[in-house]
Parts: structure tokens; C-alpha cells; sequence
């Protein structure tokens, strides 16, 4: 159990992939412009994740060393299909928001970075508890920047009004320059307290 | 017909930036941009292969996938297909033009993984646009992409310089900057009524 935890926390704290390992940027920064669109995007790219880590552990041992990166472009690729076309079939309003963030998410170098850094070289169990982690971690920040953007730029939160009436949204928030100023400086507070302890 | 191309060039270029208004290919935003000579590099590789990529796909999609009713095959063609492109272009450089190589070799590898070269070829199929549309719309996306880059090197290469608060060192004032920076090309819109 504690094998299967270990790469979970990890994935949530230590190596969060937006704010410590920087990448996976474009659909964390695209999509944050509301609570929901971060659990959504966050969801979909942890199926993504979870199968193409589950499948790479599996072939691991077939797979040859010079042809792994397409192999695992493939096996990416087909998963994200599934994600686009499900959500195309059952969740149309969320799929139009999320627009073309989909697919790309084949690219989004999370995805494939887990694979060659962590499914390729090891077990069945510890990938898929790799994936999840990461995954989750990738959905919290997305919630996280999408819940501070919609209280600040709307004064909801998943839709619902939080803040008093009195209050007046700043509208700049929820446009784009909100999503670079709030991750900004969630990244600046992380490092503080980093700092401290 | 003019005006038509030009609306669609400077909408790519200033309206709808594909790094500060629309958020695509950011990892790259904030990983070669240290220097103005790695940010020119890398915008003139994107440019190149852009455009180069959206002609093979718009290609791939209209007289392969299209008559064939493979539609649902898109997302894993196109991106093997760039992919395969790339390798293609790197060795090709290497072979036959060691200056352009010398320029721009380095950056290719990391392309494959620029989101903004898949988005602009499924950009290119969601907006219907023929093939001429497609290759006047990858030179304004990529062409935008290099301008932001540029000036966004531009203004990190002064600031290594500049008195910042611990925290804010590296990339926390560089995503404010960016932020800045997407505040200003906010201003384009309405431009031309786009």
C-alpha cells in the first residue's frame, strides 16, 4: 500500500507539475477561468495519464529504445481520442469550452514526460499510482487558480454566488492577464514558505 | 480579397496572440526565453515548421483522412505526422544546409512537443479555411508567436538586473511580466473589428 502511496503524494506536493516542474502550462492557464473547467480538464487529463501509464508499463519490456517516443505518442494519442470523443458525446457545453485544450492535450508534456520518466522503467502498480497522483495534482491547481480567478472575477465559485452583493468583481481576473497574475504569485508564495521552513 | 488575408494575418498576429490571448505553446514561452539570440532561433524554427505543417496536414486531412471517413483518426495523424515531419526537416537541415542547422537545429527536437504546431493544423480544420487561408494563417500565428517571444526575452534579459524580492526571483516575476505584457496586446481588441 505504501508503494502505491508514495508516488501519489509526491506527484500532489513535492513535484507538482504546474508549480514546481513548470510544465503543462498552456491548458492550466487556457482553462482557469472558472472552478468547473479545472475539474473537467483536470479529470480528463488524468484518464489520459492513468491509461497511457498503465499501457507503457505493460509493454515496457517489448518496447525498443529508439522507437519509444512514437510508440508512446500512439498509445497517448488514442486515449485522448476516447476523452474527445466521449466528451463530445455527453458533456457538449463542456466540450465547447474546453475546445481545442483537448486534443492538445497529446502534447502536453506531462503526459509524456510521466511516460518516459516514470512508466518506462517501472512496475504496472507504481505507474498507475503515478498517474493518479500526477494527475490529481495537475486537477487540484487547475480548481485551485480557477476557484481564485472566479471569486476574484466573478464573485462565484462552481456558480455560486460567495462574495456579498456590495462586492465588485474585477473584471481583469477572469481575462488573460488574470491567469499569468495568479499563478504568479501562487508560485511566489510557494516559494516563501519554501523558503521558511 | 486582399483585405481578407490581411484581417485574417493581423487576427493571428495581435487580436487573438497564441501566446498571450490564447494561451497555447507557454512551456516554451517560459523555457528558451532567457537570451533575445534563443528566442529568435526558436521563433524562426516555429515559423518554418508551422507553416510546413499546416500545408502537410490541411493536405493530410482533406484528400486522406476526409475521403476515407477517418475523421475520428485526426488527433493521431496529425501529431505523428509533425512528429515524423520534424525528424524529417532536422535531418534534411543537417544534410544539406549546416548554416540553417547551426541556426536553428537545436530548437527543432523541442517542436514536437510546441503545442502551437498541432493546435494551429486543428485551428486550420475547425475554421474550414482552404489551403492559401491555412498557410496565411500559420505565418500570422507563428509570426505572433516570435514577436512575444522576442520582447518577452527582451524585457527578462533587463530584469536578470533589476532589484526583485527573493520570492519573486525567476519565474514568479516572469509570469507578472507575461501578465503585463497580455494586458497590452488586450488592448488590440476591436482592432479592425476583429
Amino acid at each position: 500500500m505504501k508503494r502505491f502511496f508514495r508516488p501519489f503524494i509526491n506527484g500532489i506536493l513535492r513535484e507538482n507539475p504546474i508549480l514546481v516542474l513548470m510544465i503543462g502550462l498552456c491548458p492550466a492557464l487556457a482553462v482557469s477561468s472558472a472552478a468547473i473547467n479545472g475539474i473537467y480538464m483536470g479529470l480528463a487529463a488524468t484518464f489520459v495519464l492513468v491509461g497511457s501509464n498503465f499501457i507503457i508499463s505493460i509493454i515496457r519490456k517489448f518496447v525498443p529504445n529508439q522507437i519509444r517516443i512514437p510508440i508512446f505518442i500512439t498509445i497517448i494519442a488514442t486515449f485522448v481520442t476516447i476523452v474527445d470523443m466521449v466528451m463530445h458525446a455527453y458533456a457538449p457545453d463542456m466540450y465547447n469550452i474546453l475546445g481545442i485544450f483537448i486534443p492538445l492535450i497529446v502534447v502536453n508534456c506531462i503526459i509524456l514526460g510521466r511516460a518516459e520518466a516514470f512508466a518506462y522503467h517501472n512496475s504496472v502498480i507504481d505507474s498507475i499510482g503515478d498517474g493518479i497522483g500526477m494527475g490529481l495534482g495537475f486537477t487540484l491547481i487547475l480548481v485551485v487558480l480557477g476557484g481564485i480567478r472566479e471569486l476574484l472575477g466573478n464573485g462565484t465559485l462552481f456558480g455560486f454566488q460567495v462574495m456579498p452583493v456590495s462586492f465588485k468583481p474585477v473584471l481583469l481576473m477572469i481575462l488573460p492577464p488574470g491567469a499569468f497574475l495568479t499563478i504568479g504569485f501562487l508560485q511566489a508564495l510557494q516559494r516563501y514558505r519554501g523558503g521558511k521552513s | 480579397m486582399m483585405s481578407h488575408f490581411l484581417l485574417l494575418f493581423i487576427g493571428a498576429l495581435l487580436v487573438n496572440n497564441i501566446l498571450l490571448i490564447r494561451f497555447i505553446a507557454l512551456c516554451s514561452f517560459f523555457g528558451v526565453s532567457n537570451s533575445m539570440s534563443t528566442s529568435i532561433g526558436m521563433g524562426m524554427a516555429v515559423t518554418f515548421v508551422m507553416v510546413l505543417a499546416s500545408s502537410v496536414s490541411w493536405i493530410l486531412w482533406h484528400f486522406i483522412l476526409v475521403p476515407l471517413h477517418l475523421e475520428f483518426l485526426q488527433i493521431s495523424a496529425f501529431i505523428l505526422t509533425i512528429a515524423s515531419l520534424v525528424q524529417f526537416v532536422e535531418l534534411f537541415l543537417k544534410k544539406n544546409s549546416p548554416t540553417l542547422y547551426r541556426a536553428m537545429g537545436i530548437y527543432l527536437p523541442l517542436i514536437t512537443t510546441n503545442c502551437a504546431i498541432l493546435a494551429v493544423a486543428l485551428l486550420n480544420v475547425l475554421n474550414n479555411f482552404n489551403f492559401i487561408d491555412a498557410i496565411v494563417y500559420a505565418i500570422g500565428v507563428s509570426g505572433g508567436y516570435t514577436l512575444a517571444i522576442v520582447m518577452f526575452a527582451g524585457i527578462r534579459e533587463r530584469m536578470s538586473s533589476a532589484p526583485i524580492p527573493k520570492a519573486f526571483q525567476g519565474y514568479p516575476i516572469a509570469f507578472i511580466t507575461a501578465s503585463l505584457m497580455s494586458l497590452a496586446f488586450l488592448g488590440f481588441k476591436g482592432l479592425f473589428g476583429l
